[in-house]
């Protein structure tokens, strides 16, 4: 209950402070506006307002602090407005409609998915070969840590074009970018939690007369969940960075990452912040998703949480 | 033919060394650690080139090795421009400012139960999200030059790094903040001398996670804006002209760069927590 009442607390200063950045950041624009309108502001020529200090403005305008939270094209969109524009757009735009958020949203959460499913399932088989081979733990697995200290989502546009020069287009080659980014993360932990039964236990099952399957469903796969969670969860979350940043060299044809893109282009700001608020709802529904999958399949297993 | 023919045979050779290496007598020396994973990478690098050959696999799909090579020698100062721009203006920039800002408000709510109850969780929550998604708006008020990238990295790198010092803050048991408390040490003495030598391990966990954080914030914001030079640029405008030799050279750099950094921070982490257990018996 108090954990809750200081994230509230928290939250709530936040978006004080953004309501507050707001004035600053749009009053130049409000002020242009207001003069052209005919009012009288301080100090009235255009040249002065661009050289003069935001907070300075502020001070000597302060009867359009309330218009710069409601400006069309703000520099910085305020709470509400953000709020709006993602209401207008998920719920009352038909779902079909190119403007709705949703139709943007099922776009990069179907390439997330694939991608996601993709990566993963490579992932673990890498990482099951990679647990009961040697040869295969001294060659690949090196590589794979070292890949995530690489940049490697500035393979994405390479690897659209390329795609899109052989003829595959649309859903798979996002996929692609997505997997790749959730492969390595999974690998590694998948690794690590194969490997976490202690010599106690392996040599509990050898005096069983377990097979190496055995082993492995029996005690290597169960005690691996724990870790397999953790890395999905980050891989999940790269899978939708990797969707996103896939959408944007396409030109700009849909999803989150053409919103973005799109926005950027024509200075649509509220589009913008609307697009980057739905992708973190879907980030964190995703990754909340999974916590529970955890949860239910933990419980099963009896681990006590 | 031939050459499909030969990049089986360098697989089969490669393998076969690398499992003679691996199941041998000398499996623990450090030379063979490392020597098989350099193996491994030669025998893909050999494989690609001849695969290249042997399909006559255009230029506009996949370049050869050897020609990135060739392209990378040649463009040097293109790359090394890119890379100044990118890297040590851009990525370095933001990670410095990023991290020293996430370690000095990790302090103020460290000192603060109420604080650590709230920002904990919001930024536990935050540092899960697609934070270059704001590279646009960042990219619109900061201008097209490298300040813009070292805002999105200044944003990226910031909550992974405040979670983690915060974590490491709270490290120190309870006997040895007593002792500390008997040695009737001030509040910032028993800060330096024990609490932040304890959270270092997880500071540098933050350190060593940003940094890749910082390259990726670096390139993607680029490909929002930004002036005739830089990585995310040139990836982006030689994706355009098919120019996919270029592309390679600068991803090169880039793994190249990703790795430098990192081992940086490593090589650090290993001199400032040289008494931690994981780094014992390594030297």
């Amino acid at each position: 209950m108090k954990t809750v009442m200081s994230v509230l607390a928290v939250l709530a200063v936040i978006v004080a402070f953004w309501y507050a950045a707001c004035v600053p950041m749009n009053i130049k624009g409000v002020l242009d506006a207001a003069e052209r309108a005919g009012e009288h502001v301080t100090p009235a020529a255009a040249r002065d307002r661009r050289d003069a200090g935001a907070l300075g403005l502020v001070a000597g305008n302060t009867f359009v602090i309330a218009r710069s939270w409601s400006v069309d094209r703000p520099r910085l969109p305020a709470p509400h407005q953000v709020a709006m524009e993602l209401w207008e757009t998920t719920v009352e735009k038909k779902i079909t409609s190119k403007r709705s958020l949703i139709y943007h949203g099922k776009i990069t959460l179907s390439s997330t998915l694939l991608g996601f499913a993709i990566g993963t399932g490579l992932g673990v088989l890498l990482a099951v070969g990679i647990v009961h081979s040697k040869v295969m733990d001294m060659s690949v697995m090196p590589w794979a840590i070292v890949s995530q200290t690489i940049p490697i989502i500035a393979l994405a546009p390479m690897i659209i074009v390329v795609l899109y020069s052989v003829g595959v287009q649309g859903l798979l080659p996002k996929a692609i970018i997505a997997a790749y980014l959730s492969f390595f993360p999974v690998v590694v932990g998948m690794v690590k939690g194969l490997r976490s039964p202690d010599h106690m236990q392996l040599d509990l099952l050898k005096t069983y007369g377990a097979n190496t399957a055995q082993g492995f469903w029996k005690l290597r796969l169960p005690s691996s969940m724990p870790y397999l969670f953790a890395s999905l969860k980050i891989g999940i979350a790269a899978s939708l960075v990797g969707a996103i940043v896939g959408e944007l060299p396409t030109g700009a044809v849909a999803g989150f990452g053409a919103r973005l893109l799109a926005g950027s282009y024509y200075g649509q700001t509220v589009q913008i912040w609307s697009a980057l608020f739905a992708a973190a709802i879907l980030a964190a529904s995703l990754v909340a998703i999974l916590g529970l999958v955890e949860r239910l399949i933990l419980a099963r297993m009896g681990v006590k949480s | 033919m031939i050459y499909v023919v030969l990049a089986l045979v360098v697989w089969g050779i490669g393998w076969w060394g690398n499992a003679k290496l691996a199941n041998g007598p000398h499996a623990d020396r450090q030379l063979v650690q490392l020597g098989i994973p350099v193996i491994f990478g030669l025998t893909i690098l050999i494989m690609w080139e001849l695969l290249v050959h042997g399909l006559s696999v255009s230029l506009v799909i996949l370049p050869p090795p050897s020609q990135i090579a060739v392209r990378f020698a040649s463009s040097l100062s293109i790359l090394w421009a890119d890379f100044t721009q990118t890297i040590l203006k851009g990525a370095l920039g933001g990670y410095i400012i990023g991290c020293l800002a996430a370690i000095l408000v990790a302090v103020l709510i460290d000192r603060s139960d109420f604080l650590r109850r709230g920002l904990l969780p919001v930024g536990n929550f935050v540092a899960a999200l697609p934070i270059v998604g704001t590279a646009p708006i960042l990219v619109m008020w900061f201008g097209f030059d490298w300040h813009s990238k070292a805002a999105v990295v200044v944003v990226m790198v910031f909550f992974p790094m405040l979670v983690n010092t915060v974590a490491g803050l709270r490290e120190t048991d309870a006997m040895q903040r007593d002792l500390m408390q008997t040695y009737a040490a001030s509040y910032w003495q028993s800060f330096f001398k024990l609490r932040l030598p304890a959270a270092l391990p997880f500071i540098f966990n933050g350190l060593k996670i940003s940094t890749t954080l910082a390259l990726i914030g670096a390139i993607v914001a680029e490909f929002f804006g930004s002036p005739t030079v830089g990585m995310g640029f040139r990836i982006s405008t030689s994706v355009g002209q098919l120019a996919l030799d270029m592309v390679w050279a600068e991803i090169v750099v880039a793994a190249l760069a990703g790795s430098l950094f990192y081992g940086l921070m490593a090589a650090l982490e290993r001199a400032l927590t040289f008494w931690h257990p994981s780094q014992r018996g390594r030297s």
